[in-house]
């Protein structure tokens, strides 16, 4: 008896207690920056897509939801022909953004991708692009990758000296 | 066997290894980079360190490289101890140093043996913060990519291709830490074994070019064991897929054939299974909408498979099943072969004589290991590249083994030591060809001469051997080469004759088999091998059919014909005179093939051919050894179906009997055997459709397959039902048995902590050994040790110099001479071009020079070809490319009449 008096009367102090439940979708949610939601793909300082197409996000999804194939531009750049995410076996459990070297794919703090249809949660590389640099501004792969692909010449990368002459036997 | 200690447990080992072939054997994960089973030790790499103790009561030990240590008695190692772990981590932080940051970007990635080794030794933090060396690439050619920043400076690379392949432009130029393994400067690379570097290296310094154009990582590959397609060796292979494209070939390692190297034909040729040429809808021609799907089609045939006289014409490039199954429908009186009627005639020589029995064929394991060769008429070389490979390495290992025989304190793996002991020493091989080849460099006996004087020449080895045979008179200067020849080959323990098909001669093939028999003692192994054409070619001779003038003949003669045409270009096979009269004397034309060529513009019915990598089939090679590739893929179209598939379809309607169940490729093969006695045992020469382990099937793709549920879906959001092979062992998924398959059902080399091509160590009973339970196909031929032998006593008259005509031959180039991997983009770049070689004195004699073209006349044809001096050419012969595309067909081993050109 006591017992069920005791929580009728934590029930009833709850109601001056603050409100948690907010007005959605009319007030919009306050999330962290590293909230694992929509995937994007970004681009580096120099406005070149940031993904090489490593194929590692791939490999690391749990649940196989990424599709891609590389390709190289004149310059011997790696870029994705096409990638493609089905959001619709998504996870998010971000395991793509801890694989991937070159910051590329990121997770973003957004969660509003309700579809009607299905086949609309398919994000090919149009849809997964953004003209931005995401959470981590100034990284550039290819100025610290030793290959040379338009970016940088041989030797001229961070931390990088300058290529061997061959001919020479000097220390 | 000796016994060792290694980390306090006992273990037997067999002698003459060193420590780390041992450990490996032993299966106990040990580092390396510089060790390659095929190219030895040299201790550059210093990444195989274990502790060596000197006895049981030493507790301090020494480091030492164990792929530097001998196998003793006794012998005392720690692999565990603290010191020989922090030093193999230590070495390869400092390899580690200068190594980029570009695995994202390197096609190694995934399939790297640095990766592997530097997961296994524990490196996993840069401590290191100093500026990184760097290279400037080269170009090397369409098929090998160059990214000099990764280089480890193991030196493989140009102990490979230096020492192992004998290629003279790949070498290691500057000093101290600036080492370069490159070429002098850009250019092609000029080995035919080039391809290889992309495996031996155990970084991502040298790629395959050709992958790199449809990057896939190991991982997302779907595999399926192969059989090389492009010369009658039956290379092993691994066949790689993703997304509907055949995206490369790798070397699937099998102790009697190839080993562990393909040539890059065999490597860079398969981009014919992608090409836009290829035939995806079958087609009736001469109606108002052509291209028709299968029930049209067969609606279609009815008619002509029931009222027609049907004949066959076969091919040496399709599979076993699919020549057996055309063979069945239209009867074994209406088969034919496909091919010319000299080449028929001399492949049914080579099978006749390989079928006595009285010696035996040569694997190119046989060859490796053989003490003596002669090579009689055959231009291995571009012919049978591998094989090629294998004879060098027969001469080097002869050498060493004669050098080692008076140095006993130095043991065979010991790549350095055994290399400065035998310095400049060959084995004997004696090389008799019509023209120069690279293998010229390693010969101890050269000679080049008209096929019929080469035939001569081995007849009179073969008097030489055996009194008792006829003699044959020839000059001092070949005397003595022949007595030369004879001597090495009476002295040799594993004597191997090599002849084959290439100079449409059939005297050499009976000189070949004459030596063997007359060289065999019982105290000795002679091996006998007879090169090819084609890949089936020997499966196709074996069928004993008439050939394709035959056929011609009959169309001629008979009407009403509708003939049925396999896999067959046959304006590559027969002159285009012959091939038009075939075409317009038959009244109605069904072709089945894989790619659009000639033959398939004048089919009235086209049916779309499987290739290699979309069908299952069985491919007999140039020893008789039978061996199964397995369908990689399922081609996007279902109209593309293997031709034994098509044709059984085609049986059901003719005898009217459907729904009989559904026949797989063991059933087809049992059929065979019913059929032709010959092929008896070719049923087993893979595990069954139903072969299952654990009740499991095998899974083409690895564990780690990625994409599995975006690949499809911008097509449909909903996964379709993986498809299913009822044909073999394999699914079409990563789920099944993920053991170790047997030998001929192995998808792709992985073991875990190996993901690179290295962990065939995994599957090998010991490093470099035969794999576990390996079954390398089934041989055809048995060896019968009590057959009586019969010589062949004909021989033909000495090859004479006739004025104004000259005798014409092929000659073959690795690359561009073979029908499907000229329709790779690299070898068709690499492909020679069109010209006529004489001999240097032949030209002076008739006022021509390199600037000139001349007219070659070749019954009505006239071709205008420029000339090129050949100086080792015999005068009276010229030689032609052989096999190019859009180049006309010749009448080989005839005359013909050369006029002066313009300059």
């Amino acid at each position: 008896m006591l017992s069920h008096l005791r929580t009728m009367w934590l029930v009833f102090i709850h109601l001056f207690r603050k409100k948690e439940t907010i007005e959605y979708p009319e007030e919009k949610v306050a999330l962290h920056p590293r909230y694992r939601g929509r995937i994007v793909l970004t681009k580096d300082p120099d406005g070149g897509e940031r993904c090489v197409g490593c194929y590692l996000c791939a490999v690391a999804c749990p649940v196989d939801c990424i599709a891609l194939q590389a390709t190289e531009d004149e310059n011997g750049r790696r870029y994705p022909d096409f990638f493609r995410i089905n959001f619709s076996r998504c996870i998010f459990c971000g395991f793509c953004e801890d694989a991937c070297p070159t910051y590329a794919i990121q997770l973003i703090p957004d969660f509003e991708m309700g579809e009607y249809n299905r086949q609309n949660l398919v994000f090919e590389k149009e849809d997964l692009l953004i003209n931005s640099q995401g959470k981590y501004p100034g990284y550039n792969f290819y100025q610290v990758a030793g290959l040379e692909a338009g970016v940088k010449k041989k030797g001229e990368g961070v931390n990088e000296e300058t290529p061997v002459d061959v001919h020479s036997l000097l220390p | 066997m000796s016994t060792i200690v290694i980390d306090n447990k006992s273990y037997e080992v067999k002698q003459g290894k060193n420590l780390l072939e041992a450990c490996l054997g032993l299966g106990i994960d040990l580092p390396y980079f510089c060790w390659h089973p095929a190219l030895g030790s040299v201790g550059a790499c210093r990444q195989c360190a274990v502790k060596v103790y000197k006895d049981e009561h030493d507790t301090h030990g020494k480091l030492m490289m164990s792929c530097m240590e001998n196998i003793k008695d006794g012998l005392r190692v720690s692999v565990a101890d603290k010191a020989a772990q922090a030093f193999r981590s230590q070495v390869i932080e400092w390899l580690m140093t200068n190594h980029p940051h570009d695995c994202p970007v390197c096609d190694e990635g995934g399939s790297c043996h640095l990766q592997d080794m530097t997961v296994m030794t524990g490196h996993d933090y840069r401590r290191y913060h100093f500026k990184k060396r760097t290279y400037n690439n080269q170009y090397l050619g369409p098929f090998i990519h160059h990214e000099m920043n990764r280089c480890i400076q193991c030196y493989r690379c140009v102990r490979y291709y230096h020492d192992y392949a004998g290629g003279k432009d790949l070498n290691v130029f500057a000093a101290h830490n600036h080492v370069y393994f490159g070429r002098e400067q850009d250019g092609v690379l000029q080995s035919p074994f080039s391809g290889n570097l992309a495996e031996i290296c155990p970084t991502g310094v040298f790629t395959d070019k050709t992958l790199r154009e449809h990057y896939t990582r190991k991982w997302d590959l779907t595999t399926a064991p192969s059989v090389c397609q492009h010369c009658s060796l039956g290379c092993n292979t691994i066949a790689g897929e993703r997304y509907g494209q055949l995206r490369c070939i790798t070397n699937r390692f099998n102790s009697q054939v190839n080993g562990y190297f393909l040539c890059d034909r065999g490597r860079f040729g398969y981009e014919f299974v992608n090409s836009e040429n290829r035939i995806t809808q079958p087609l009736i021609r001469n109606q108002a909408v052509e291209a028709v799907d299968e029930t049209t089609l067969m609606g279609h045939m009815r008619k002509l498979m029931t009222d027609h006289t049907l004949i066959g014409i076969g091919s040496p490039r399709a599979s076993i099943e699919s020549n057996v199954a055309l063979m069945q429908l239209v009867g074994k009186e209406n088969f034919y072969q496909g091919v010319s009627d000299n080449v028929r005639f001399i492949e049914k020589r080579i099978v006749e004589v390989l079928q006595t029995g009285v010696v035996k064929t040569a694997s190119l394991q046989d060859i490796q290991q053989a003490d003596a060769i002669l090579i009689l008429g055959e231009d291995i070389w571009n012919t049978a590249p591998v094989m090629a490979l294998a004879v060098r390495q027969s001469v080097l290992k002869t050498a060493a083994h004669h050098a080692l025989k008076h140095n006993t304190g130095i043991p065979t793996w010991h790549d350095a030591a055994v290399q400065e002991l035998v310095q400049e020493e060959k084995g004997f091989l004696a090389n008799c060809t019509i023209t120069a080849s690279p293998i010229d460099e390693i010969s101890s006996c050269i000679a080049h001469n008209a096929p019929d004087d080469l035939a001569r020449l081995g007849f009179a080895v073969a008097h030489q051997l055996n009194g008792s045979l006829p003699r044959v008179l020839v000059d001092e200067d070949t005397l003595a080469e022949v007595i030369d020849i004879a001597v090495f080959l009476q002295q040799a323990k594993r004597p191997v004759i090599i002849s084959g098909t290439s100079c449409y001669n059939e005297a050499l093939i009976r000189a070949a088999y004459d030596i063997a028999v007359a060289c065999k003692t019982p105290d000795k192994e002679v091996r006998l091998a007879y090169v090819m054409p084609e890949c089936n070619s020997m499966g196709l001779a074996m069928m004993q059919a008439p050939s394709f003038e035959t056929a011609v003949l009959r169309a001629t003669r008979e009407k009403n014909i509708t003939a049925i045409i396999l896999e067959n270009d046959l304006y590559r096979n027969a002159p285009a005179m012959v091939a038009d009269l075939f075409f317009n004397s038959v009244q109605h034309c069904i072709v089945l093939d894989s790619l659009n060529n000639l033959t398939t513009q004048q089919a009235d019915i086209l049916m779309p051919a499987a290739t290699f990598a979309e069908g299952d089939g069985t491919l007999v090679n140039y020893e008789g050894r039978a061996q199964r590739f397995f369908r990689v893929f399922m081609p996007g179209q279902a109209t593309i179906q293997e031709s034994w598939k098509w044709l059984l379809k085609l049986q059901a309607l003719r005898t009217g009997v459907l729904n009989e169940g559904e026949l797989h490729p063991e059933d087809v093969l049992k059929q065979a055997e019913q059929l032709l006695p010959q092929f008896a045992g070719i049923s087993a020469s893979a595990p069954h459709h139903d072969f299952r382990i654990n009740g499991q099937a095998l899974p083409r793709e690895p564990h780690r397959y990625s994409g599995r549920t975006a690949m499809l879906s911008n097509l449909a959001v909903s996964e379709p039902k993986p498809k299913q092979d009822n044909d073999s062992p394999f699914t079409f998924t990563m789920e099944g048995y993920s053991g170790m398959p047997p030998s001929p059902l192995i998808p792709f080399f992985w073991s875990p902590g190996w993901n690179s091509i290295q962990a065939v160590n995994k599957y090998q009973q010991e490093p470099g050994g035969s794999l576990k339970n390996e079954q390398a196909g089934i041989h055809l031929f048995k060896y019968n040790p009590h057959a009586v032998p019969v010589y062949f006593k004909d021989i033909p008259e000495a090859f004479m110099i006739r004025n104004d005509r000259w005798l014409l031959f092929p000659q073959y180039h690795v690359l561009g001479s073979e029908e499907l991997s000229a329709y790779s983009k690299g070898v068709r770049e690499l492909s020679p071009e069109t010209y006529v070689a004489m001999s240097a004195s032949d030209m002076a004699r008739h006022g021509l020079t390199n600037e000139h073209v001349v007219t070659i006349k070749v019954f009505e044809q006239n071709w205008d070809l420029p000339v090129k001096a050949d100086s080792s050419l015999p005068n009276g012969l010229v030689l032609i490319p052989a096999g190019l595309h859009g180049m006309a067909v010749p009448n080989w081993n005839a005359y013909v009449i050369i006029m002066k050109g313009n300059r």
